[in-house]
């Protein structure tokens, strides 16, 4: 008789390794109560509430002229930034995870600052630049160019909260698939662009699209920035968060702030589904962005 | 050779990108801070003045008055609290993620994220409805620390868990078989052998955990209720800009940002030092 080897299955292996799955029993518990605390019973009581007046009342809020000239600005943002900011990202994880040049770590810190700077910050600090009292404002304002207190502001603002995800997402899987196949092509003779489309971008596709699905959530999404850089102006630089906060804190109209904060909520768990199934798919995505 | 130029004229229009709406700005909010006055000239150059005031006088007085002061400290000691908590409770879910299974895990998976995909205006209009004035579960936290403590929980849960996750993940068994084998119990071998490989990564996601909540505006703002004693220093900053008091705004902002930086780099030193503890 020869040798037998017995094949067991990785989830099974796992759950061999650890008899003492009992003893998780009470961190099952506890990590269920304190999410459903913390996340599940307020993302809930969200949705009921902006249902419980009734979807009449829901459709009505919503297209309320406020409403649908913030999601429209909302909209178009999104449409100028996420673009640009792919672009910047892919072309600068190219540069970072492939050749070695002088302010490369200059270049690397800039793209961590929007992570770690308050966007309360980011967006005073557009400000301080950019407006008739910062630095380059009169000399701008001379010539013709409002970039505060106007859409070219708010575009620039989301531009800065939302410049690193691409970067980040594509760095890493950029690093581990290495070189070799985009060498091998430039000897074959393939230029710079067809290399870029044929050989790195599918293979960084997954990252590159968890990259661009979390600019889009963080364009649509970001607050302070925007609310600092665009004056909140109603029906002409109100993006859809700002829309939501001014209709609770300067309008006390909570329904249409509910109803404005529910169709932001669903577009971004729309959002968080397809990023579930990237992660699912790319094994290399850094964690630290979520 | 094409690619060459390519590229040195791409860096070059990267370069711009990023000074426009990064290093310019940054440097602008830093200049204001310091009491330092930037004009341009014919051709849009920055010229620098050092005025009278900027011996950093200006700057010390604007952040050590007592709102400033207190605004700073909030943040400071709100958001390190904040990052403690969720390190503990990220450990307990991913644990939980790693090596239980029950049915609804996935969802569990799922909901971690919903922090980081929620914009933070949703955030904050949620909670000062559940724990405002009308909350249907009677808890007014408007105006108080304890209903930031719980914004701010929420926002940095999903840094706390994902940083650990993946190292959890990773770990070789062998060690823990080792330790169980010779009659240690489940906790004692969580403390001793699983606890001290994840101190660099709970330390990572505190670190995360922190600069979000330092930096938080979105979710806290309305909860807060423009009391005074719950003005963080991001609301501050944001009160003073809409007051027009634009050099006190920069002088908080630059002193935020100092300040959390020492944190930051003194964890990183920590962490960096665990670690090589553990390789030795």
């Amino acid at each position: 008789m020869t040798d037998t080897v017995t094949i067991v299955p990785a989830a099974r292996r796992n759950r061999a390794r650890d008899p003492h799955r009992r003893q998780l029993l009470p961190l099952r518990a506890a990590a269920l109560l304190y999410v459903a605390l913390l996340v599940g019973i307020p993302v809930c009581f969200l949705f009921g509430k902006a249902f419980s007046a009734g979807l009449g009342t829901f459709w009505n809020q919503i297209t309320q002229p406020g409403a649908v000239s913030a999601l429209e600005l909302s909209a178009k943002v999104a449409a100028i930034v996420v673009p640009v900011n792919t672009i910047v990202g892919v072309g600068a994880g190219m540069l970072l995870a492939r050749r070695q040049f002088v302010g490369k770590r200059l270049l690397d810190l800039t793209f961590d600052v929007p992570i770690a700077i308050s966007p309360i910050i980011i967006g005073l600090s557009l400000f301080l630049a950019y407006s008739k009292i910062g630095a380059f404002g009169p000399w701008l304002f001379a010539r013709g160019v409002m970039l505060v207190f106007s859409v070219p502001g708010v575009v620039l603002a989301t531009m800065a909260v939302s410049l690193p995800y691409v970067l980040r997402s594509i760095v890493p899987v950029l690093i581990e698939i290495g070189e070799s196949q985009e060498q091998a092509a430039r000897t074959l003779g393939a230029g710079m662009w067809r290399r870029l489309f044929t050989i790195t971008l599918p293979a960084i596709r997954w990252a590159l699209l968890y990259g661009i699905a979390v600019t889009l959530a963080r364009s649509l999404g970001e607050f302070g920035a925007v609310l600092v850089v665009s004056g909140n102006r109603a029906g002409l630089t109100q993006t859809l968060p700002v829309y939501i906060y001014s209709a609770w804190d300067q309008n006390f109209n909570d329904v249409g702030a509910f109803s404005g904060a529910v169709v932001l909520a669903a577009i971004s768990i729309s959002v968080l589904i397809v990023l579930s199934i990237l992660r699912a798919r790319e094994r290399r995505l850094r964690v630290d962005i979520a | 050779m094409g690619g060459a130029l390519g590229v040195a004229s791409g860096s070059a229009l990267l370069m711009s990108y990023l000074s426009l709406i990064v290093l310019i700005p940054i440097a602008a909010i830093a200049a204001r801070g310091l009491g330092v006055t930037v004009h341009t000239n014919g051709w849009g150059m920055a010229v620098w003045h050092w005025s009278a005031s900027s011996d950093f006088s200006g700057f010390w007085s604007n952040v050590t008055q007592s709102d400033s002061a207190h605004a700073i400290w909030l943040s400071l000691w709100l958001s390190l609290s904040v990052a403690a908590v969720n390190a503990v409770f990220g450990v307990v879910i991913a644990m939980v993620l790693v090596r239980d299974s029950f049915a609804g895990k996935r969802l569990l998976e799922g909901v971690i994220d919903l922090p980081f995909a929620l914009p933070t205006i949703v955030a904050g209009v949620v909670f000062v409805y559940l724990y405002g004035g009308s909350s249907p579960v009677h808890v007014n936290l408007i105006g108080t620390w304890m209903g930031l403590l719980v914004a701010l929980l929420f926002v940095t849960l999903p840094f706390s868990v994902r940083a650990v996750q993946p190292v959890l993940e990773s770990l070789d068994s062998n060690a823990e078989d080792a330790s169980r084998s010779l009659g240690a119990g489940g906790f004692r071998t969580f403390a001793s052998v699983v606890l001290p490989s994840l101190l660099p990564a709970i330390l990572t996601g505190f670190g995360l955990a922190f600069a979000r909540a330092v930096g938080e505006f979105g979710s806290i703002t309305l909860i807060a209720g423009g009391q005074q004693t719950t003005t963080t220093a991001s609301n501050l900053i944001f009160n003073l800009f809409a007051g027009q008091n634009y050099t006190r705004a920069a002088a908080v902002s630059v002193a935020l940002l100092v300040l959390s930086l020492l944190l930051l780099a003194s964890i990183g030193v920590t962490s960096s030092r665990i670690q090589r503890r553990l390789s030795l």
